[in-house]
């Protein structure tokens, strides 16, 4: 039988110890329905989900929901939308009982005092013209404002195809404001014209992701295994899809067989009631889908299928101590 | 029958039941060292844990509190804790 310890050195077995028994147990909540963007392409708002339930005003009963939450043994509630911002009181609630992470655009400053060290993702659709097609607006010069230097805050860069050859630039803007980055992918569920990926774009899109965390491996946050993994949706010899997916709402996870998955992973509406299919857009075609997160735990739930070759497991390590930075289970 | 060979009959069963339950190659129940760190060594997730614990619950008809998983980090450890229950038991 192969073991770990055979199949790396001293250093590499050590990375591997630090994470081993973390035992991370996610779920995810929509805070609210609302937002103060209207982004094409948000599968919230392009999926109704922001429809299916009516939001749980009383904060009283959003404090109940999160100790019973507890009870259920999640240790990471991230927190989305809508806008989380938009009501700190029950941002509030999660942090004050769980390691929390909150999604944001990055409007809304949160007050420091309030939530020390709560890590905060700020999303960022690329340069100032695709953030103005696709948002509105150019929500870098005022999130990067708020937000400068801060040790708990990175991107949530989302690469569309038009980003292709102009990354760089944005890394460098980032980096710049002495911020980290994190990139995933859009899905493109609104079909807005030009945004959907093309294979041969997808292999240039990994080159320029490797290239980007070669020089700039202080402000990328990233795996060369991940950006593999994320722009071909193969591992090994299996396809990403429904019947792979790892974020999959436990208690509405009717497949069989039953993929390694999440444990007791749950994504709740605003009502604190509704369960949504997954960790994305109900109406979303998993064939398709490039979510980031999903893609991530796909590699962490398998990893005995990593127990192959060195650069296998070392490939498992690297993603599983992304996955544990962004959420702040260990230091950058 | 002894306390020992009963728990040596337990450490067969679970890694019996590992090796199939997780489908594990290249080992056999005889050849699986129950002493061999199972999350440093071999990889074993608290998922995978949570379905063995599932079938020994059935096979003994015990009780596998989640709270004892960090002290089943073995196959031996499994084996006795499995025989402590039943003992509790009868
Ligand atoms: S800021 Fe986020 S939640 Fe709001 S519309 Fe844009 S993607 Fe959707
Ligand atoms: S849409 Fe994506 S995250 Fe959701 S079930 Fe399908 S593959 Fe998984």
């Amino acid at each position: 039988m192969k073991t770990v310890s055979s199949l790396l050195d001293q250093e590499w077995y050590e990375r591997y110890k630090r994470i081993s028994k973390l035992n991370i147990r996610s779920s995810i909540y929509d805070v609210t329905n609302q937002c103060n963007l209207r982004c094409k392409g948000c599968f919230f708002f392009s999926s109704d989900e922001h429809k299916v339930a009516a939001e749980e005003m009383d904060v009283k009963k959003w404090e109940a929901f999160i100790e019973r939450e507890k009870e259920r043994g999640v240790n990471l509630a991230i927190l989305i939308g809508g806008e989380p911002t938009l009501h700190l009181d029950r941002v509030e609630a999660f942090y004050k009982r769980l390691p929390t992470f909150c999604a944001t655009n990055g409007l809304i400053k949160i007050p420091r005092d309030r939530f020390p060290d709560m890590m905060l993702g700020i999303s960022l659709w690329g340069d100032e013209e695709d953030e103005k097609i696709l948002r509105g607006k150019d929500t870098f010069s005022i999130s990067s404002k708020n937000y400068e230097g801060d040790p708990n805050v990175y991107y949530l860069y989302t690469l569309t195809p038009k980003q292709i050859g102009k990354i760089e630039r944005i890394i460098r803007k980032i980096s710049g404001v002495g911020l980290k980055v994190h990139m995933q992918l859009l899905s493109n569920d609104e079909g807005v014209d030009g945004f959907n990926w093309k294979p041969e774009q997808l292999n240039a899109l990994r080159v320029e992701m490797d290239k980007m965390l070669d020089k700039y491996p202080d402000t990328v946050i990233s795996s060369k295994y991940y950006h593999k993994i994320i722009t071909t949706g193969k591992m090994f010899e299996r396809t990403f899809g429904w019947n792979e997916c790892p974020s999959v709402t436990q208690p509405l996870d009717k497949r069989n067989p039953r993929p390694k998955r999440l444990i007791e992973f749950i994504r709740w509406a605003s009502d604190l009631k509704t369960m949504h299919r997954c960790c994305t857009s109900e109406t979303r075609d998993c064939s398709i889908c490039k979510d980031g997160a999903a893609h991530m735990s796909w590699v962490m739930v398998n990893k005995r299928e990593h127990i192959r070759t060195s650069k296998d497991i070392q490939n498992w390590i690297e993603v599983y101590e992304m996955f544990a930075k962004l959420y702040q289970f260990i230091p950058w | 029958m002894s306390i020992e060979s009963s728990v040596d009959e337990i450490i067969l069963r679970v890694a019996q039941i590992m090796i199939q339950e997780l489908k594990l190659e290249d080992v056999t129940p005889e050849t699986f060292d129950p002493e061999i760190d199972l999350i440093d060594e071999v990889g074993i997730d608290s998922m995978d844990l949570a379905t063995v614990a599932l079938v020994l619950q059935d096979e003994y008809a015990i009780r596998i509190d989640e709270d004892d998983y960090p002290k089943l980090s073995n196959i031996r450890f499994i084996s006795e804790y499995v025989d402590n229950k039943l003992k509790d038991r009868s």
